[in-house]
């Protein structure tokens, strides 16, 4: 069973690597809406170490958003999908293999380009720890129930604005707690709680969103 | 299985079951709001601090608390229809959608239209008001996901899934909010929740609680069994009760 | 004992009933033409049977159990070959083809040369998959008849956009599947010339 899901993590970093171009477009996109904040709002080093940590993580929940499809579209329209649900691997294993290669290939380039927004939003080395863990910790927890989303809104020919509907209202505990720790870091508060609060919220999604996606993932197959 | 429950799996028997109750959820909706509302709008005491704008809670509460209640509800015939494949339990989660989400918009607007005389603006980023903005995104969410789909048994079930998906995620939404609130604005706006309220004062609210909540079942049974009668249009036992009604008529 | 058995499956698509009453049962070296108008169900028929989609009433049946009670047995004695061929347009045959090995747990054969050069593949093998032709991606997804051996094949409309000599490479596959005693459930628009014996099942195209 190893060698099989390894099998799987390996076509989609694969293929990850053959659509580089394509993997581009929501990176470039995160870094366009970040700095559209400081033409926006005003070049003020205060006003942008304010809203700073808002402003990062509201721009990589909707560029996250953009590349989300991915997980499951393509699987979806070729056919691969069926073939998975037929490999006889459960199929909530089969999600999370799904989730963490797109995590590796779609969110990971968000968190290696993150040191630039420092610099661009003037966050003090503390925020961009605090920044740095949250975004590590939280994450995961977007792709895990973007997947969720991503599977309600296959049978639907076009799902990307109904995708961003459904999420980002489940997303707001996440969005609170990471600003509030950069927030935190910035007045040299602890910020342990509210990673420790995120770090439960990816716990409980890792052990429910499976489940949730393969029962969706089931039903566009019917 | 629950055995009193595997009857109305048949789409035909819960149909029976909802022209049943459907007459005296009405009944029963409208002797608890008339009542409820006259005694609460016109003679109930005003409030001694904030006069008779306060009246406006005969309206808010309890359709904030049942905007929860028919999420609740609709979690609730999600979990059914998902484990135990019913499928009127399906097509009530599409049923209840749009009655709760009513609710919730008029939670909104009746706690806008409060904001107004107490904190002399239409919006604050009030704890209990942004959950209740969330909610009614939630709702929203499930009613788009339904619409979306052509084929609506797929619809429904999805719109299930996504139910319950928000039900788990509530309770966080409400604590973060709640606790994000206090974070940002401190204790400058009191709560409302009273610790004691006037016997007076409670009744009608207590009368206009149950009269909304029947209200919501009403609307709710009548739109689950419009629901099933469109979704089962080509069936015999559709055809058969039209088929009745035209020889009635 | 018949070793696939189909008891009184019904299905309900958009709220129409497709069919109901659907009984057949296949022995070892049986093949069944699934045969019937556009939008009589064939497809939604042949996803129930592989289970990928759940039927309103009946059930199949495995040697005897539901399908239900032991999948992962059921999938691994089962090949499906769907309308949707399950080739990813980005990768290449070659690559296309070891990740499905992967995925269905059996070792790529070293021969695999020979295997795309007797379909008409060698030279193809390494480019993207959205450079062939429609009938050279759907054979990809037919070279797995040969990677893996399962008891039962499910094919929706195998000879769809095949040119002649793929449709009599892969008769002669199938042939040789059925005396090895394997059972075949196909659909097809034309009707099928077959030399051993055929069993067929009709749908009818219901309002």
């Amino acid at each position: 069973m190893t060698a099989k899901l390894t099998g799987l993590l390996r076509r989609d970093l694969a293929l990850a690597y053959r659509q580089k171009a394509e993997l581009m477009q929501p990176l470039i996109f995160f870094l366009i809406v970040i700095s559209l904040f400081p033409l926006g709002v005003g070049p003020g080093p205060q006003t942008l170490q304010k809203i700073g940590p808002g402003v990062i993580w509201v721009a990589v929940l909707l560029s996250s958003l953009l590349g989300m499809e991915r997980l499951f579209r393509d699987d979806f329209n070729d056919g691969w999908l069926e073939q998975m649900m037929l490999s006889g691997l459960p199929l909530s294993l089969v999600v999370l293999i799904k989730v963490a290669a797109h995590w590796l290939t779609c969110i990971l380039p968000l968190l290696l380009v993150s040191p630039l927004l420092a610099l661009f939003l003037n966050l003090t080395p503390p925020m961009y720890q605090a920044l740095l863990l949250s975004l590590l910790l939280g994450t995961p927890l977007l792709s895990l129930v973007g997947a969720t989303g991503v599977a309600l809104t296959l049978g639907l020919q076009r799902g990307g604005v109904l995708l961003s509907l459904l999420l980002l209202p489940l997303l707001v505990p996440l969005l609170i707690f990471a600003t509030s720790a950069v927030d935190a870091a910035a007045l040299q508060l602890s910020y342990n709680g509210q990673l420790a609060i995120i770090g439960a919220l990816f716990l409980l999604a890792l052990a429910l969103t499976p489940l949730a996606t393969a029962h969706a993932l089931r039903v566009s197959q019917n | 299985m629950w055995k009193w429950l595997h009857p109305y799996a048949k789409t035909e028997q819960a149909y029976r079951l909802c022209s049943t109750l459907l007459p005296w959820f009405a009944v029963a909706s409208l002797l608890c709001l008339i009542p409820g509302l006259i005694w609460g709008l016109a003679y109930a005491p005003a409030d001694y601090q904030q006069g008779d704008s306060f009246r406006i809670i005969y309206l808010h509460v309890p359709s904030a608390i049942l905007s929860m209640g028919a999420y609740s509800a609709m979690a609730v015939a999600a979990f059914i229809g998902l484990v135990w494949q019913i499928r009127s339990a399906d097509m009530a989660v599409a049923a209840i959608a749009p009655v709760g989400a009513v609710m919730t918009f008029i939670a909104l607007f009746t706690g806008a239209a409060w904001g107004k005389p107490m904190w002399g603006t239409w919006w604050v980023w009030d704890a209990r008001l942004t959950s209740e903005l969330i909610l009614l995104f939630l709702y929203l969410g499930v009613i788009a996901l339904y619409q979306s789909f052509e084929d609506k048994q797929q619809g429904s079930k999805a719109a299930g899934i996504m139910a319950l998906v928000g039900v788990v995620n509530l309770p966080i939404i409400h604590y973060s909010v709640e606790w994000w609130n206090t974070l940002h604005q401190g204790a400058t706006i009191t709560k409302f929740g009273k610790p004691s309220i006037a016997p007076d004062m409670l009744w009608p609210l207590l009368l206009c609680l149950a009269g909304l909540a029947f209200v919501v079942g009403a609307l709710s049974l009548y739109r689950l069994q419009t629901e099933m009668l469109r979704r089962e249009l080509h069936r015999p036992w559709v055809q058969k009760l039209a088929g009745g009604n035209s020889d009635a008529v | 004992m018949s070793q696939l058995c189909v008891n009184n499956l019904a299905c309900i698509k958009r709220d129409r009933l497709l069919f109901d009453a659907v009984c057949f049962s296949l022995q070892a070296g049986d093949i069944l033409h699934l045969q019937g108008p556009n939008g009589a169900g064939k497809t939604s028929l042949l996803r129930i049977l592989v289970g990928l989609s759940e039927p309103q009433s009946g059930s199949v049946q495995w040697h005897g159990a539901p399908i239900s009670q032991d999948r992962a047995a059921y999938h691994r004695q089962l090949i499906y070959f769907g309308h949707k061929p399950g080739v990813n347009l980005a990768l290449s045959a070659r690559e296309n083809l070891r990740y499905w090995c992967d995925l269905q747990g059996v070792a790529q054969p070293l021969d695999i040369y020979s295997l795309l050069d007797s379909l008409g593949l060698v030279g193809l093998e390494d480019l993207p998959a959205s450079q062939l032709s429609a009938g050279q991606q759907r054979r990809i997804g037919l070279a797995r008849l040969w990677l893996k051996s399962a008891r039962l094949w499910v094919l929706d409309e195998p000879f769809t956009a095949l040119d002649r000599h793929a449709v009599t490479l892969l008769k002669q596959r199938m042939q040789m599947h059925l005396g090895e005693g394997g059972m075949i459930v196909l659909t097809s628009h034309q009707s099928l010339e077959w030399a051993g014996q055929l069993k067929t099942l009709h749908l009818e195209y219901r309002i």
